[in-house]
């Protein structure tokens, strides 16, 4: 069977010239690279000239660079590294769970958050961040293109912002970086965070990049790697690979491959709204990653669609999976406005740079049979009910 | 109406992470069927964690991660496609709040019956349908064949008549019962452990469960009260009299939900002979308790029916009918009486008939049909 991979934002293939440049460094240059001797040096070595390389994609110093697990380490570092007791937070309720969650648990120290809602479009609005700031307002963490839905977020206006009322600024590129273009200096953030295996690196491998300055407290501490910004034995090549598919995302960017993917991605889109009655963009008419979309679909569940494409060779996604592996309704739609019904009814395809014309053909030809037959096999409209339980009083009587 | 088919297409095995449905997989996997694993997720065993009465961690057997889990371990060594289906809000307003107002009632409610009608027969059997599958399998035992001369599929008891569980499976429609195979029916506990380990299942010894599935520790007057105060609503004042059937007071109680039809524990009297729960009236609050020997009733009432061997009752007919999981089913009389209630007359009068539980009335090892207790 034909096997169609749309799932980008959940993770990427390595490209073969990562794995490529990541080969020595399993077993020949194997050294660490804190160690005095040649081996360490050559480790050492190839991770300076991959926070160069990082340094030119971030816009900033090299010293600025400090090199991760991947994005949850940095959304966290970000949050728990800049807050304390009695600080509050400005932040949004789309944002990836790695900032919500830790939100929420800082919430535990005494640091209080305001979560801006974005328009029924995905868009936050920067007045809201600005209306939401007060005295104590330490850190406004927004995410640059978001994960769900691809919208991305009006970050300068929002640096402005902090800039104005003198709050630090973190981005969560987890989803933009490679996508769109980053410029921390036009950003004007503190902190950004990105992932490797969002990119084409492997996974288990990110970067942040720390204004200078910065007091952002570590999260881990032991050894003085990372200008002590990060304890820890280097992941050696796996850095090597970050900074091999980082310059193939700054190649991207500047080399028409992103044209080329919006155009596919804008011919799967029109072809669904096309062919399939009962269909509507989530986050359409403002700025997206020009590979993501995200459809809603009348009258079926989302979690049965993701299973029949499937068992078709098509690998898409659609809410976020719960610790069971079951689905639940993106809390990302859901803030923007849309209905429960509708959020678990909605999917997202998120296309890979190596994404064809056969790929998106392969799926116009599969997704409306697929849908009619969900469609088919529907039971008539029966809205769950809330889940209060009006019945019992009466019941009791 | 469907007919025979022949056993082709992709079957989707309703997997819980136990023993049966496990086997069911390795089984129509040997056979060389295209078989799909689902799982439903029914309800986080998380949300009552940790309050009164309630397990501090998922505990609980079904739908808890460590279940889930298995299911999928046992997916991965078969090598079949697996899925987790999210029915929690579905399980909830079909299962666990009929659940709750049905105690609070005074009835004794069967959840796993309710489960089986809304969510296994019919959520999953639709979702398997609608994402490929021609037809869903389960763990249950029970046998399914269909008749070409009455044009109906039967429901029968297993070869297993000691884990037969087709009382649970009254409510099936012909429509479910055409696309849905009991491949467990024809063997025994024992045996379908042996094809358990002969596959190589990791879980072929996990014990059995009993308990109600959302209910770890099996407290279901703390998991009433519990509820209750997460949703918000005030736990209702059933309290009242405990009565002698004569209507003379013999004490007071908390709650009609805390009672059973023949329960004896936990009533708080004192008296030569033992008692027993007879009857929970909603309206008056009043229990009524009394000697064994009144606990016997040949007659009662049902409604809200389902007929499997024949399409209606139209003339009284001769079957034996089982009132609760443990019972043998006992010869009987049914008659129709109105429309979609049945009027049962026992034989010999039947210990705790218990509103709320279901009848289900056989011909031998077919299943005719059922319908839940007045």
């Amino acid at each position: 069977m034909r096997r169609v991979y749309m799932d980008a934002n959940a993770t990427t293939p390595l490209l073969p010239e990562v794995m490529e440049a990541m080969r020595p460094y399993w077993m020949e240059h194997f050294g660490n690279a804190s160690s005095i001797h040649q081996h360490g040096q050559r480790a050492r070595t190839a991770v300076d000239q991959a926070r160069d390389v990082l340094a030119e994609f971030f816009g900033c110093h090299p010293a600025e660079v400090v090199f991760t697990s991947g994005g949850t380490e940095g959304d966290n570092t970000a949050l728990f590294g800049l807050l304390h007791p009695g600080d509050h937070l400005i932040t949004t309720s789309i944002e990836h769970s790695a900032v919500l969650a830790a939100a929420d648990r800082l919430a535990r120290d005494g640091v209080s958050t305001t979560r801006v809602d974005p328009q029924p479009n995905g868009l936050i609005d920067p007045m809201d961040i600005l209306r939401a700031i007060r005295p104590e307002t330490r850190l406004i963490s927004v995410m640059l293109a978001n994960n769900e839905t691809g919208v991305v977020q009006p970050v300068e206006e929002i640096g402005r912002i902090a800039a104005q009322t003198g709050v630090f600024f973190h981005i969560d590129a987890v989803q933009g970086a490679g996508k769109v273009p980053i410029d921390v200096q036009k950003i004007g953030c503190h902190v950004l965070t990105i992932s490797g295996h969002k990119m084409h690196a492997p996974k288990g491998v990110g970067a942040m990049y720390v204004r200078k300055g910065t007091p952002l407290d570590p999260m881990f501490v032991g050894g003085s790697h990372e200008r002590r910004r990060r304890a820890g034995t280097e992941n050696v090549p796996a850095i090597v690979g970050l900074a091999k598919a980082t310059e193939a995302a700054m190649h991207s960017l500047d080399s028409g491959v992103l044209h080329r993917l919006a155009g596919l991605r804008d011919r799967l889109e029109a072809g669904i709204l096309e062919q399939i009655p009962g269909t509507g963009v989530n986050g359409a008419g403002v700025p997206r990653a020009a590979n993501t979309t995200n459809i809603w679909f009348d009258q079926l569940e989302g979690e049965a669609l993701v299973i029949a494409l499937d068992l078709k060779g098509i690998s898409v996604s659609g809410g976020s999976a719960c610790h069971s592996g079951a689905t639940e309704p993106s809390h990302v739609l859901m803030a923007m406005g849309l209905d429960k019904t509708r959020a678990r009814a909605s999917l997202r395809f998120s296309l890979l740079k190596t994404a064809t014309d056969a790929d998106i053909d392969y799926v116009l030809d599969v997704l409306p049979a697929a849908v009619e037959r969900l469609r088919e096999l529907a039971p008539a409209p029966d809205p769950i009910p809330d889940t209060s339980v009006p019945a019992l009083a009466e019941a009791a009587g | 109406m469907s007919t025979a088919s022949p056993a082709t297409g992709t079957i989707a095995i309703a997997m819980s992470g136990g023993v049966d449905s496990s086997t069911v997989a390795a089984m129509l996997r040997a056979e060389g069927h295209d078989v799909i694993g689902l799982t439903l997720q029914l309800w986080d065993q998380n949300r009552l964690a940790g309050k009164p009465g309630m397990p501090t961690r998922s505990t609980g057997r079904c739908c808890s991660l460590d279940d889930v889990y298995d299911a999928r371990r046992v997916a991965e060594t078969l090598e079949i496609p697996y899925y987790v289906v999210n029915q929690q809000e579905r399980f909830e307003h079909d299962v666990v709040q009929p659940f709750v107002n049905d105690y609070l009632a005074g009835r004794t409610p069967i959840p796993c019956s309710l489960c089986n009608n809304h969510l296994k027969f019919d959520q999953l059997l639709r979702t398997a349908r609608q994402i490929g599958a021609e037809r869903i399998a389960t763990g249950h035992y029970a046998r399914n064949e269909y008749d070409p001369a009455r044009g109906r599929w039967i429901l029968k008891r297993p070869a297993d008549l000691a884990k037969d569980q087709t009382w649970f499976l009254f409510g099936l429609t012909q429509e479910q019962l055409a696309h849905t195979l009991f491949p467990l029916g024809n063997l025994t506990k024992p045996e379908v452990r042996e094809i358990a380990r002969e596959s190589h299942l990791a879980l072929a010894d996990k014990p059995d469960s009993q308990e109600i599935c959302f209910i770890p520790g099996g407290n279901y007057k703390q998991f009433i009260a519990n509820y209750l105060e997460e949703q918000g609503q005030p736990m209702p004042d059933s309290s009242g009299e405990l009565v002698s059937t004569a209507g003379e007071p013999m004490g007071k109680h908390e709650g009609i939900h805390n009672f059973t039809i023949g329960q004896r524990k936990g009533l708080g009297l004192t008296s030569p002979n033992p008692l027993y729960v007879l009857q929970i009236d909603r309206d008056s609050r009043r229990v009524t308790v009394g000697g064994e020997s009144e606990l016997n009733t040949a007659t009662l009432n049902v409604h809200r029916l389902n007929w499997i061997s024949i399409p209606s009752l139209d003339a009284p007919l001769r079957v034996q009918v089982k009132i609760r999981h443990v019972h043998e089913p006992s010869p009987a009389l049914i008659e129709p009486e109105g429309e979609d209630r049945v009027r049962i007359t026992f034989d010999e009068p039947q210990r705790a008939i218990t509103p709320g539980h279901s009848a289900v009335f056989y011909d031998g090892i077919e299943v005719v049909g059922g319908g839940w207790i007045l």
